[in-house]
C-alpha cells in the first residue's frame, strides 16, 4: 500500500490586512490569518481519507492545496511522487494534475448553466484537447442518468443528479484521486444516500482514491478508511476509522462525538460543549483547544503538542496515552 | 393522549374537519392543532397543493419534530401557521387553531399583532433575520414595545433578561453590539432571544441549527430543549436532520409530499418505523446504518408539485406498493399509542426491533 498523496508540513496563511492606507492611518498592523498549520499526513492508494473539522478548521483550504487551486505558503504536496508546486517538468505537472479531480459542496454553483451537459461532462478531456465523442453519454451511464441527459441544461435536473453530473465530470479525465468537498452537505437524506454508495461503487471499480472533507461525522464513519481531525488549522487526531470511532484520544475528538446527534439517544440529556472555535487571527497560546478543554493542565496553556504516535494512532495532546 | 389521537384519525377517516376537538382533559389541551390543513398555490398550469390535509397537534411543554425532504411541506406548513405564506400561497382549507382559537383566517392587523406576541419563530439563516443596521439590543427593545406595553427603559431591562436566558456572555455589553459582531452560534442565540422576547406560548423553530457546527448545535438544541421544559412553550421543530429530533424531539411528524406519512412519539417512529417512507429513509441515514457497507437508498426522488402520482404520493418508490396504493390515498391508522401511519400496507414491527 503506497501513499498516493504525500502531505508534508502544509502551511497556508492568509493576509486579511486592511488597505495598507487604513494600516497607516488607524496604526493597524497586519493581520495574517493561519487557516493550515503544520499539516502532514499521507492518503494512501485505493482508500477514503477524510478530513473532519468545524467551520474555519482549515480543512477546504486544504482540499483546495491538494488539487493545486492555492499554493501553499510553505510545505509540500507531493502526488504521485511529484510536488506541483516546484515540479520543473511541464509535461509531469500536466499528466499529474490531469489525475486529479475535485466535487464540490454545491452542485447548483459548480455547473455552468448555459452549458449542456454533454460539454460539461467532457470538459477535463476537452481541455487537454482529447477525444470526445461519446464520453459524456456513456459517463452519464456510468453514475446512473441516461445518455440522452447529455443534450440538456443543468437546470433540468434536481440537486442530486446535478451532483451525479459532477461526478461523471470528475470522473472523464480517468483520475486517480477525488477531492470531495462536503459533496452531500447540500442534498436530502434519501438523495445522498444514492449519492455515498455510487461513490462507493465507483471507488471499488475504478480504484479511486478519495479525500473527503465533510463535517458530518455520519458520513464519515460510512465512507473513510482513515480519518484526520483539524482544529484550527491543526491536525489533532488522526487514525483509522474503527480505531477513531472506538476509542477518540483527542479530548477534541471526544467532544465532537458527543455532540453529534445519536439516533438512539431519545431526550439525551447532554452538557453540550462550552463555548466556540477561536478566532484563527489571535490563536489562543500553547494548546489551541485549551480554553475548551475539560481536561486541560497548566502545561497546555504554554506548550503547544506535537502530534505524536500514541498507540496506533496519531494524537496532539500532552494528556493522550495508549 | 391515546383517545385524543384516536379522535383526531377518526375524523380523519370520515374526512371531517369541523367536529370539535376530542374531549381532552383540561390540562392536555393543544397550544396548536391543524386540522386538514391545506395550502394551496395557483398557477397558470393548475392549482399545486404544497400541504395537503394535514393535521397535528402540538401541546404545552412539548416538542413536535417535523421531518422530511425538501419539496416536503414542512416548512410551508409552518408559514401557514405563523401567517407567512408568500401570496398567491395560501390556506384553501382547514383550520388552525391557537389554544383553541381559529386563527387561519385572521386579517392581516390582527395577524401581524399575533405573530410575535403568540408565537414566535426561528429560521434557518440567523443573520438574514436580524437586521444589520441595530445593535441586537435595540432590536430587542423594539419587538418588546410593540408587543408589551411597557417603557423603553424597561424593554431593554428585558431585552437584557432574554440574551442573559439565551445565555450570551457578558449580555450587558453586548446589548449595543451590531449582529455582525456575533458568531453563527450567538447569532442564532439573539434570534432565539428575538423570538422569545414577547413570551409567545409557541414558538416554529425552521432549521434553526441546519447552519450551524455540530458543537454549536448542541449547544442551541440543548437551549431550546431548557426553555421548552422552562416556559411550558409548544414548539415545532423543523428539519431534515433525524439525529437531531431523536435528540430533541418528544414527538415527530414525518412528512412526505405534502401530506403526513406518519407521526407518533420519537422512539417509536425511529425505532419501528410502520410507514415505508420513514423506513427507507432511516435506512438511508448513515448514523442509523452504521456498520453497512452500502446505506438502503430509495430509489427515485421527490415527485414534483405539478406532478404528483395518484393515490398515495410514495408509490412510485415504494418497495411495498400494490395496485391499491395508486388508487386511494391511504388515511392514517392507529398504529400504537399515539402512533399513527399512512399507509395501506404498513410495515410489521420485527420481534427484535420491538423488544429494543
Amino acid at each position: 500500500m503506497t501513499a498516493l498523496v504525500r502531505i508534508r508540513h502544509l502551511t497556508r496563511v492568509f493576509d486579511v490586512s486592511k488597505p495598507w492606507l487604513n494600516r497607516v492611518i488607524e496604526r493597524l498592523p497586519k493581520a495574517l490569518l493561519t487557516a493550515v498549520s503544520d499539516v502532514t499526513f499521507d492518503i494512501p492508494e485505493r482508500q477514503v481519507y477524510a478530513l473532519v473539522g468545524e467551520s474555519g478548521s482549515g480543512k477546504s483550504t486544504i482540499g483546495k492545496m491538494v488539487v493545486g487551486l492555492l499554493p501553499p505558503s510553505d510545505g509540500d504536496v507531493e502526488i504521485e511522487g511529484v510536488n506541483l508546486a516546484s515540479e520543473a517538468d511541464k509535461a509531469r505537472v500536466a499528466e499529474t494534475r490531469s489525475h486529479i479531480q475535485m466535487i464540490f459542496q454545491d452542485p447548483y454553483a459548480s455547473l455552468n448553466p448555459r452549458w449542456r451537459v454533454r460539454d460539461i461532462v467532457a470538459e477535463p478531456v476537452a481541455a487537454q484537447g482529447g477525444e470526445t465523442n461519446g464520453l459524456a453519454e456513456r459517463l452519464l451511464e456510468q453514475v446512473g442518468l441516461s445518455a440522452a441527459d447529455a443534450g440538456k441544461y443543468p437546470h433540468e435536473f434536481s440537486g442530486g443528479q446535478r451532483q451525479r453530473i459532477c461526478i461523471a465530470r470528475a470522473l472523464a479525465s480517468e483520475p486517480r484521486l477525488i477531492v470531495c468537498d462536503e459533496p452531500t452537505s447540500a442534498l436530502d437524506v434519501s438523495v445522498q444516500a444514492q449519492v455515498l454508495n455510487l461513490m462507493s461503487d465507483l471507488q471499488e471499480k475504478l480504484g479511486l482514491t478519495y479525500l473527503f472533507i465533510t463535517h458530518d461525522l455520519a458520513v464519515v464513519q460510512h465512507m473513510a478508511d482513515r480519518i484526520g481531525v483539524l482544529y484550527l488549522g491543526r491536525l489533532v487526531e488522526e487514525a483509522a476509522a474503527e480505531e477513531l470511532f472506538a476509542r477518540p484520544r483527542h479530548p477534541y475528538t471526544q467532544m465532537l462525538f458527543d455532540a453529534a446527534p445519536r439516533m438512539d439517544a431519545f431526550g439525551r440529556e447532554v452538557d453540550p460543549p462550552k463555548g466556540e472555535i477561536p478566532d484563527p487571527i489571535n490563536p489562543p497560546t500553547g494548546c489551541a483547544f485549551h480554553p475548551r478543554c475539560p481536561i486541560a493542565v497548566d502545561r497546555c496553556l504554554e506548550e503547544r503538542p506535537e502530534l505524536r504516535a500514541v498507540g496506533p494512532a496519531r494524537v496532539a495532546c500532552h494528556l493522550a496515552d495508549a | 393522549m391515546a383517545d385524543r389521537v384516536q379522535g383526531i384519525s377518526s375524523r380523519l377517516r370520515e374526512g371531517t374537519a369541523h367536529k370539535p376537538a376530542a374531549p381532552d382533559g383540561g390540562t392536555d389541551k393543544p397550544v396548536l392543532s391543524l386540522r386538514d390543513l391545506v395550502v394551496e398555490i395557483p398557477t397558470r398550469y393548475g392549482v399545486l397543493r404544497p400541504v395537503d390535509g394535514v393535521s397535528y397537534d402540538i401541546s404545552a411543554g412539548e416538542i413536535l419534530g417535523v421531518v422530511g425532504e425538501s419539496g416536503a411541506g414542512k416548512s410551508m406548513a409552518g408559514n401557514a401557521v405563523i401567517g407567512l405564506l408568500d401570496p398567491p400561497a395560501r390556506i384553501a382549507s382547514g383550520q388552525v387553531r391557537l389554544n383553541g382559537e381559529s386563527i387561519e383566517s385572521l386579517p392581516r392587523s390582527e395577524m401581524r399583532r399575533l405573530r410575535g406576541k403568540q408565537i414566535g419563530m426561528v429560521f434557518q439563516d440567523p443573520l438574514t433575520s436580524l437586521n444589520p443596521l441595530l445593535p441586537i439590543g435595540e432590536q430587542l427593545a423594539e419587538t418588546i414595545q410593540e408587543h408589551l406595553p411597557v417603557t423603553r427603559r424597561e424593554a431593554r431591562a428585558r431585552a437584557l433578561a432574554g440574551l442573559e436566558e439565551v445565555g450570551i456572555p457578558g449580555a450587558a455589553d453586548r446589548l449595543d453590539s451590531y449582529p455582525h459582531e456575533f458568531s453563527g452560534g450567538m447569532r442564532q442565540r439573539v434570534v432565539i432571544a428575538l423570538a422569545l422576547c414577547a413570551e409567545p406560548c409557541m414558538l416554529i423553530a425552521d432549521e434553526p441549527t441546519t447552519a450551524l457546527d455540530v458543537s454549536v448545535q448542541a449547544q442551541i438544541i440543548a437551549l431550546l430543549k431548557r426553555l421548552c421544559r422552562e416556559r411550558g412553550m409548544a414548539v415545532m421543530l423543523v428539519t431534515h436532520d433525524m439525529g437531531v429530533i431523536a435528540e430533541a424531539a418528544d414527538r415527530v411528524a414525518v412528512m412526505y409530499a405534502g401530506r403526513l406519512a406518519e407521526i407518533g412519539p420519537v422512539a417509536d417512529v425511529l425505532t419501528a418505523p410502520r410507514h415505508p417512507y420513514t423506513y427507507g429513509l432511516m435506512g438511508s441515514t448513515p448514523l442509523a446504518a452504521r456498520g453497512q457497507r452500502r446505506l438502503n437508498q430509495i430509489p427515485g426522488a421527490m415527485p414534483r408539485l405539478g406532478h404528483m402520482p395518484e393515490g398515495c404520493a410514495f408509490h412510485p418508490r415504494c418497495p411495498k406498493a400494490a395496485p391499491a396504493c395508486s388508487q386511494s390515498v391511504p388515511q392514517p391508522v392507529v398504529m400504537g399509542d399515539g402512533h399513527l401511519a399512512a399507509c395501506h400496507f404498513p410495515m410489521t414491527v420485527e420481534p427484535q426491533e420491538a423488544a429494543q
